[in-house]
């Protein structure tokens, strides 16, 4: 518990002595105290433009997580269908928000459609790859197994195979929170009236830097947020994969 | 040597009341990266009586797993003729689901056949004292030890209520000790609730103590090298000096 107290607190020393330092304008690089000040005098702002924020990346994310999964799935299930579309999923993850913003803002409004839509877009692929690894490592023998027990292959999917994707999909999303805030912070930059993207967005032509920064570092605060979710999700949905990780370090 | 007998002349004594019949069977693994078919058995005969105990014993990596998938329609031979009544495989390993306890491990079957999973769960709670697992009915598979998790897989297997049960080395994951005591359970278990097993190990002690008859299989390919009858009365104790004899003839035909 020390050591982390301690690593924040040089880097914010050193930060604090470097923007004190006159070396750069404080509207390029506001010191954490003022960011700190900015926080305190913005706090009703601010935390109205995170619940709206939150209220978007949250469901993204639960989005992702669901897109990812059924496609994984059924990628799993016909192994024509990884041909046909991994190429075009790992281009999908090419394709600059900022392009594709401004479209899905005229297809579905100024609301949380497009969002959610990005947020998705950003989130689904690394949720993709680690369920179809936690697919692909199901062993075998336990499919034989099902099959002598006289299991359909719908029944193997309910009884093994989602269950055994689960814990992937979950670590997948937890990849994806961080690229979830950023995908966010984009997608108000396209078109928005409130949230913390709005607000860096407003701000920095204001050269209001130092509120810039405490929006910052609040869409931090809530990926630290989400991430801890996700793992006590994590922890209450598929306990035995925590388990699994446990013996294997063991 | 009265009770060494070939193959051939074993089979056609017990064609009335069979429950699995093999002639003839043989099955090649198909090529891997480079080389040929691995071929896994080869001509196989083997005729196992209704309610009969049966031990396949040979040396590891003979093709005795290849023969149970075989029996139970896992893998179609490429030649030769399969009879079984339905099987159903009990694997090597125990291949509990880990996010399941240990009834509905032990239910799975029933509610692949459609029973609901209370109704599952009640019919295999109603087997658990008797399989020594009485107070372990919500313990996750982590939570038991080997010898539990291998009864609760016994448990499964006999619950998927077909005739013939074929077990791949059932105790193979399991210490010595450990391994006695599953066995004479395992016995006793057969003796309460009868049926038509097919047991693959390489314990050749194992084999003694639990089956009617040996089939002992030559090295890969494998071929039925020679048959055993066990004509020793139940309970049996391998200390017992008949049992030690046969066991030690059934080492010799393994040993070539």
């Amino acid at each position: 518990m020390i050591l982390p107290v301690l690593i924040v607190a040089a880097l914010l020393g050193g930060w604090e002595l470097y923007a004190r330092s006159g070396s750069v304008d404080d509207f390029i690089l506001p010191a954490p105290t003022e960011i700190a000040q900015a926080l305190w005098d913005d706090r009703g702002l601010l935390l109205d433009n995170l619940r709206v924020t939150a209220t978007e990346v949250a469901p993204g994310i639960v989005s992702a997580l669901a897109c990812g999964l059924l496609l994984a799935l059924a990628i799993h299930r016909w192994p024509a269908l990884r041909r046909a579309l991994y190429p075009l999923l790992v281009g999908s993850q090419a394709v600059p928000v900022v392009v594709v913003a401004p479209l899905l803002v005229v297809w579905f409004g100024f609301g949380i459609g497009p969002k959610l839509g990005i947020i998705t877009l950003v989130c689904f692929f690394p949720v993709v790859v680690t369920t179809l690894d936690a697919l692909a490592a199901i062993d075998p023998d336990q499919h034989k197994l099902l099959r002598t027990l006289d299991a359909s292959s719908r029944q193997r999917l309910r009884l093994l195979e989602l269950p055994a994707a689960l814990p992937g999909a979950l670590s997948g999303a937890k990849i994806a929170v961080a690229v979830a805030v950023i995908g966010a912070v984009f997608a108000e930059y396209s078109g928005s009236s409130a949230g913390l993207g709005n607000v860096i967005l407003r701000a920095i032509p204001e050269l209001e830097t130092a509120r810039a920064y405490a929006a910052v570092a609040l869409l931090a605060a809530l990926a630290i947020a989400l991430f801890f979710l996700l793992t006590l999700a994590e922890r209450l949905l598929v306990p035995w994969a925590r388990r699994d990780t446990n013996r294997r370090s063991r | 040597m009265d009770t060494q007998r070939t193959a051939s002349e074993a089979a056609p004594a017990r064609t009335t009341e069979n429950a699995v019949r093999l002639d003839g069977v043989s099955f090649a693994y198909p090529p891997a990266r480079r080389g040929g078919p691995t071929p896994a058995l080869q001509d196989i005969d083997i005729a196992v009586a209704r309610g009969e105990i049966v031990a396949v014993v040979g040396p590891s990596g003979c093709g005795k797993s290849t023969l149970l998938d075989v029996v139970c329609g896992l893998l179609e031979p490429d030649r030769g003729t399969v009879a079984a009544d339905p099987a159903v495989l009990m694997p090597q390993r125990d291949l509990l689901l880990p996010w399941f306890d240990a009834l509905d491990n032990a239910g799975l079957a029933l509610r692949v056949r459609g029973t609901s999973r209370a109704a599952a769960r009640q019919r295999a709670a109603q087997t658990f004292a008797q399989f020594g697992l009485a107070g372990f009915e919500r313990s996750r598979p982590h939570e038991l030890s080997g010898g539990m998790r291998q009864r609760v897989a016994f448990l499964r297997t006999l619950l998927a209520g077909k005739p013939v049960l074929c077990l791949d080395e059932p105790f193979g994951a399991l210490d010595a000790l450990t391994r006695a005591e599953m066995r004479d359970w395992l016995a006793g278990a057969l003796e309460r609730e009868p049926r038509t097993t097919l047991i693959v190990t390489h314990d050749v002690e194992e084999a003694c103590a639990l089956a009617d008859r040996i089939v002992i299989l030559t090295p890969r390919p494998a071929r039925v090298a020679a048959v055993v009858d066990v004509d020793l009365p139940r309970p049996r104790r391998v200390t017992d000096p008949a049992l030690l004899a046969l066991r030690e003839r059934a080492l010799e035909v393994l040993a070539g």
